[in-house]
C-alpha cells in the first residue's frame, strides 16, 4: 500500500513541478511584491494553462501524501518521494531546456544518494 | 551585470529560505495533526479542518506560492537541489519534536544532501536561461 501511494506521489509530483516551472518561466520574473501586484500576478497565473495543470497534479500528489502520512513515519515519507529529483533534473534539461552544468549534476547526484541513505 | 547577478542571488536566497521553512513546518504540522487512519473518502476532507492539519495546509500554500515566485526566475535544476536542504530540517524536526529515530545511516545521508546543496548553490548561478520578461 505504501509503495502504491509513493508511485502515485512520484508521478504526480514530477508532472506538477515541471509544469509549474514551465508556466512560471513563461510568465517571467516576479519583481513587484506589493499586495495589489501579487493579487494581479495570481489572477494572471490562474489563467496560465501550465499552472492550472500543475495545481491539479499537485492536488493529486497532496492527497496521496496525506494517505501516506497516516501509515508511515515523516522521516520515511518525505525522503522516499525523492526519486522525483532524478526525473525532474532530466526533464529540466530535455523539456525545459535548462543548461544543467556538471556541478548541478554532481549536486543532484549527491542529494539523491543522501536521500536514499536517509530513507532506506 | 555583476550588480544584476548579486541582486538575483540575494532574492533567490531569501525566497529559498521561505520555501524551505514553510515546507518543513508544513510537513511537521500535517504529521502532527493526522489521525492514525483515514477510513473513508470523506475523512480526507474533514481532516483538513483539524487545527494542526489546517495550519499545515496554510504553510503548504505559502510554500507553493513562494516556490512559484522562485521558479519565475530561477532554474528548476537549481531550485531542486538547493531546497533539498529541507530534508535535513525535516529529519531534525522529526527527531526533536516527534521523537523519531535518526540512525548513523540517516546522518550520513544528511551529510551528502548538505554537500550537494552547497555544491549547487555555491557553484552555479540561479538562472541559465532568461525568461520572456528579460
Amino acid at each position: 500500500m505504501r509503495f502504491l501511494l509513493i508511485g502515485i506521489i512520484v508521478a504526480s509530483t514530477t508532472a506538477g513541478e515541471v509544469l509549474q516551472a514551465a508556466g512560471m518561466r513563461r510568465h517571467g520574473e516576479i519583481r513587484d511584491f506589493r499586495p495589489g501586484a501579487i493579487r494581479r500576478a495570481i489572477a494572471v497565473l490562474a489563467r496560465n494553462r501550465f499552472v492550472i495543470a500543475a495545481v491539479a497534479a499537485m492536488a493529486v500528489s497532496f492527497f496521496a501524501y496525506l494517505g501516506l502520512l497516516t501509515i508511515a513515519d515523516l522521516s520515511f515519507a518525505v525522503p522516499a518521494t525523492a526519486i522525483t529529483y532524478v526525473l525532474e533534473t532530466v526533464l529540466a534539461k530535455y523539456v525545459l531546456k535548462e543548461h544543467v552544468s556538471w556541478l548541478r549534476w554532481a549536486g543532484a547526484a549527491l542529494v539523491i544518494c543522501g536521500v536514499a541513505l536517509v530513507s532506506l | 551585470m555583476t550588480h544584476e547577478h548579486a541582486r538575483l542571488r540575494v532574492k533567490t536566497w531569501s525566497f529559498a529560505v521561505v520555501v524551505v521553512f514553510s515546507n518543513v513546518f508544513g510537513n511537521f504540522f500535517l504529521k502532527r495533526g493526522m489521525p492514525p487512519s483515514l477510513a473513508t473518502p470523506l475523512a480526507y476532507i474533514t481532516v483538513l479542518f483539524h487545527p494542526w492539519v489546517a495550519l499545515g495546509v496554510l504553510l503548504m500554500i505559502v510554500w507553493m506560492l513562494s516556490r512559484m515566485a522562485l521558479l519565475s526566475w530561477a532554474d528548476l535544476s537549481y531550485v531542486l537541489p538547493v531546497t533539498a536542504v529541507g530534508y535535513v530540517f525535516v529529519a531534525i524536526v522529526g527527531k526533536v519534536l516527534l521523537n523519531e529515530q535518526i540512525t548513523m545511516q540517516r546522518w550520513a545521508g544528511i551529510g551528502l544532501i548538505v554537500a550537494g546543496v552547497a555544491l549547487v548553490s555555491g557553484g552555479t548561478a540561479p538562472q541559465t536561461r532568461a525568461g520572456p520578461s528579460q
